[in-house]
């Protein structure tokens, strides 16, 4: 393996994994804060703020998301835009999908793990 | 789903497509980094390109943060996927990427996959106790 190679999907697994627990942390304070169109529309956009900005959980997902994001623009000064985005965040959508089950409790029914099979031979496909 | 609803899983798709692209673009201004270059990432903020990147992506996170409001996570990020698409376009046009037909199968697989996901419902219902009949 080439040293290019190495750095490109070193840069995607460690992309996968903070992209994960960022998302799962900031759907878990979303979901506490509820509905925002609703909340906005019943207490003002100043409600809003503070509600997101008071749950810690927003706050550790965000710095999570910020890893993802630095080690995205290290990962595009190696690689096609075509590759790195669509191989990371599909993967983050399987792993997001096992994460949601566990973590989150969502209902992840026999659509949407059939919908993983898809994914992961079509990121196959895109990194061949 | 209510139109604005769709609007802000539009707004995701459009925002973050536009924004990695962006960023790929100022990336490649700024050359191939490695592992001891984390020095040169961060005034690589600041470029055009990357800046125009960055302010897109946190559009992105916005619409990204509301959808996640009244949206299971794994419905959220497939109903999403049509920026797989958008993305590989968006690359072949405007980088001038080549794309072979095998990676356009695989974009298109994913898509498959995923749009699966998207046709079922967009939140898990909650089991609430207060809402049980009473005997």
């Amino acid at each position: 393996m080439s040293s290019q190679t190495a750095y490109t999907w070193g840069s995607i697994a460690l992309m996968v994994t903070c992209s994960t627990v960022g998302d799962v942390l900031i759907s878990k304070s979303m979901k506490h804060v509820g509905d925002i169109g609703e909340l906005r529309k019943r207490a003002g956009l100043g409600t809003v703020i503070r509600r997101v900005a008071g749950t810690s959980t927003f706050w550790i997902g965000l710095f999570f998301m910020m890893i993802t994001f630095y080690t995205l623009l290290f990962a595009l000064s190696h690689a096609d835009v075509s590759l790195v985005v669509p191989a990371t965040t599909s993967l983050t959508f399987v792993t997001n999908a096992v994460a949601a089950r566990f973590f989150l409790h969502e209902n992840v029914d026999g659509r949407r793990w059939a919908a993983t099979v898809f994914v992961f031979v079509g990121v196959a496909l895109l990194a061949s | 789903m209510t139109l604005h609803r769709y609007l802000i899983l539009a707004a995701m798709v459009v925002l973050s497509s536009v924004g990695d692209v962006c960023l790929s673009r100022g990336m490649r201004n700024i050359g191939a980094l490695s592992v001891g270059d984390f020095r040169r990432l961060i005034p690589a903020v600041f470029s055009p390109w990357v800046g125009v990147g960055v302010l897109l992506l946190l559009g992105f996170f916005a619409a990204y943060s509301i959808a996640l409001s009244w949206a299971d996570l794994t419905y959220v990020l497939p109903a999403s996927s049509i920026a797989y698409v958008l993305v590989a376009v968006l690359g072949w046009l405007i980088l001038h990427e080549h794309i072979t037909p095998t990676r356009w199968a695989g974009i298109l697989l994913i898509s498959c996959g995923v749009g699966i996901v998207a046709g079922g419902p967009i939140a898990t219902r909650r089991h609430h106790p207060a809402e049980e009949p009473h005997s």
